[in-house]
């Protein structure tokens, strides 16, 4: 274990040298976070504004999904983005050869080798609206809310990571899938709203096949202190059964993995 | 002209037999532009349709037309023209008589007709799912429509090929794409129809090349109202001011490149 965090650590500061090469990318990526929140905003108030709102939630408690999202949205570009997009190329150029050999588990190899900073606007702007917004909602977590939110913040962070990692891994299938990431993310940008505002039959496909619900509107629930057991249970059942399929996945991926000549 | 011609269709063909390998990553692609479908979810789910002056039947049509349009309006020149210039694969390019962005614009074309599957599938099963949404516009109309969604494919290529020219000037150019999405999604119409817009947004919206990208096709496609020669008179100006400042830039760029790489 200790291991483990010692490599963390020398990956994470080796990849932060190189990504400070690159200081004018804070900047876009910082606008590029103010941007996506303001147009995001401009369109739920498109909505709030005839007096229509979506699926039964107000004005500030739909914020707090949109502040979820966000927050995840930065996640995705710290670690998802910049690791679990680079495993298409490792297969591509068989350069997963050499991941395959080193006395690590491959895995956390792939998933943890890269991290960028300019993910960390769009973290902390999530959370400064999650904080906002549960606020003026009239929210008024008590500690238990708090660690349940944590924890189940932790579980969508988790399924998301899961899903990423499974389309990333089917690469040693069909080599060329960069895009089936960009597909996840666009997908996913249906989290920036309340569950409920979709009809039933997206409603369960978002539950059942792609948990957006689990994402954002569950934990949202949650910090506004309408969580119900059997969605936080379900939520964590969700997050173990796609945390090992992914693992039993990447397991079988690699039998069928050739490597790549040059 | 026979060597334009000739030119003209061993690219086209070469690109097209090369997307063709890599048909499965092409329909995930395809997917990726599901959002108008999520928003025409959301509006339909808020009824705040009756408040637009659109019939449901005319949402739906719309955001359909949305979608097509989206689908067939894909640019992702800056990335490829990225990875070239890094690792010196523009070289070879540049020595052959072709401007090396007739290439590109092959193969944008090639992964077009590659998708024309996928779509169609995607188009006939919202189509046979979406209650309400009866009646096809006439052929002249969608014909029309796919016309000017090649023109709208053309501007934003265009517009994406000036941003690109500022890979010759930085090795990370283009995560600038992230920041051109931004006014690209919330304002063309892609999210919501402009008449949904406050009138001051829409004025702003108006003032950007953005809705001739999505807006205005989709509108024709849909069968709805449009005027057809203001709207082809902005697409062409648009056209009109970018070409030069591309083609300057171009040559600019040019004399900075250090082919890089092997």
């Amino acid at each position: 274990m200790g291991r483990y965090l010692r490599t963390l650590r020398e990956f994470w500061s080796s990849s932060l040298a190189i990504e400070l090469e690159y200081p004018a990318n804070a900047l876009i990526e910082l606008l590029s976070v103010l941007g996506n929140l303001a147009g995001s905003v401009v369109v739920l108030a498109l909505f709030y504004g005839r007096g229509h709102g979506l699926g039964g939630w107000s004005w500030d408690e739909a914020l707090v999904v949109l502040g979820i999202y966000t927050l995840l949205d930065g996640f995705t570009s710290t670690l998802l983005q910049p690791n679990l997009g680079a495993i298409v190329n490792h297969v591509r150029t068989g350069s997963l050869d050499f991941v395959l050999l080193k006395p690590i588990d491959s895995q956390f190899w792939l998933s943890a080798r890269s991290f960028s900073p300019w993910g960390l606007p769009g973290v902390l702007a999530g959370l400064a609206l999650i904080v906002l917004a549960a606020r003026r909602a009239g929210a008024t977590p008590s500690l238990i809310t708090l660690l349940g939110t944590t924890l189940l913040l932790l579980c969508s962070a988790l399924i998301l990571y899961s899903l990423w990692f499974v389309l990333a891994a089917t690469s040693i299938w069909f080599v060329k899938v960069w895009n089936a990431t960009e597909v996840l993310r666009s997908t996913l940008v249906a989290g920036r709203f309340p569950v409920s505002a979709y009809p039933p039959a997206l409603r369960t496909l978002f539950t059942l096949v792609l948990p957006v619900a689990f994402l954002t509107t569950v934990p949202a629930e949650a910090i506004l202190g309408r969580a119900t057991i059997p969605w936080v249970l379900a939520s964590l059942g969700m997050a173990m059964v796609s945390l090992g399929l992914s693992r039993g996945l990447w397991r079988h991926a690699l039998r069928y993995y050739t490597s790549a000549s040059s | 002209m026979s060597r334009t011609l000739r030119l003209a269709r061993v690219l086209l063909s070469v690109q097209y037999a090369y997307m063709l390998e890599y048909r499965a990553e092409i329909a995930l692609w395809a997917l990726s532009g599901l959002l108008p479908l999520i928003m025409l979810a959301l509006w339909s789910g808020a009824d705040a349709a009756a408040d637009l002056s659109l019939s449901p039947a005319e949402l739906t049509r719309y955001f359909l037309a949305a979608f097509v349009v989206r689908q067939f309006t894909v640019v992702w020149v800056i990335h490829i023209f990225e990875e070239d210039a890094l690792q010196g694969r523009l070289s070879p390019y540049l020595l052959q008589p072709l401007h090396p962005f007739w290439r590109y614009l092959a193969a944008h074309i090639a992964e077009q007709a590659t998708r024309v599957p996928f779509v169609l599938a995607i188009v006939l099963a919202v189509w046979l799912f979406g209650a309400g949404a009866s009646g096809w516009p006439p052929p002249s109309t969608w014909l029309l429509g796919l016309l000017v969604t090649h023109l709208a494919f053309l501007l934003r290529f265009l517009l994406q090929s000036v941003i690109t020219m500022a890979c010759f000037w930085s090795e990370r150019a283009a995560a600038l794409d992230r920041l051109l999405l931004i006014p690209y999604l919330f304002l063309s119409g892609l999210v919501a129809p402009l008449e949904a817009f406050p009138p001051g947004l829409r004025r702003l919206a108006a003032a950007t090349p953005f809705p001739s990208m999505v807006d205005f096709p989709a509108r024709l496609l849909s069968g709805g109202e449009v005027d057809l020669l203001g709207g082809l008179a902005t697409l062409a100006a648009w056209m009109a001011l970018l070409l030069p400042l591309y083609l300057m830039l171009w040559r600019a760029g040019l004399r900075r490149y250090a082919a890089m790489g092997a």
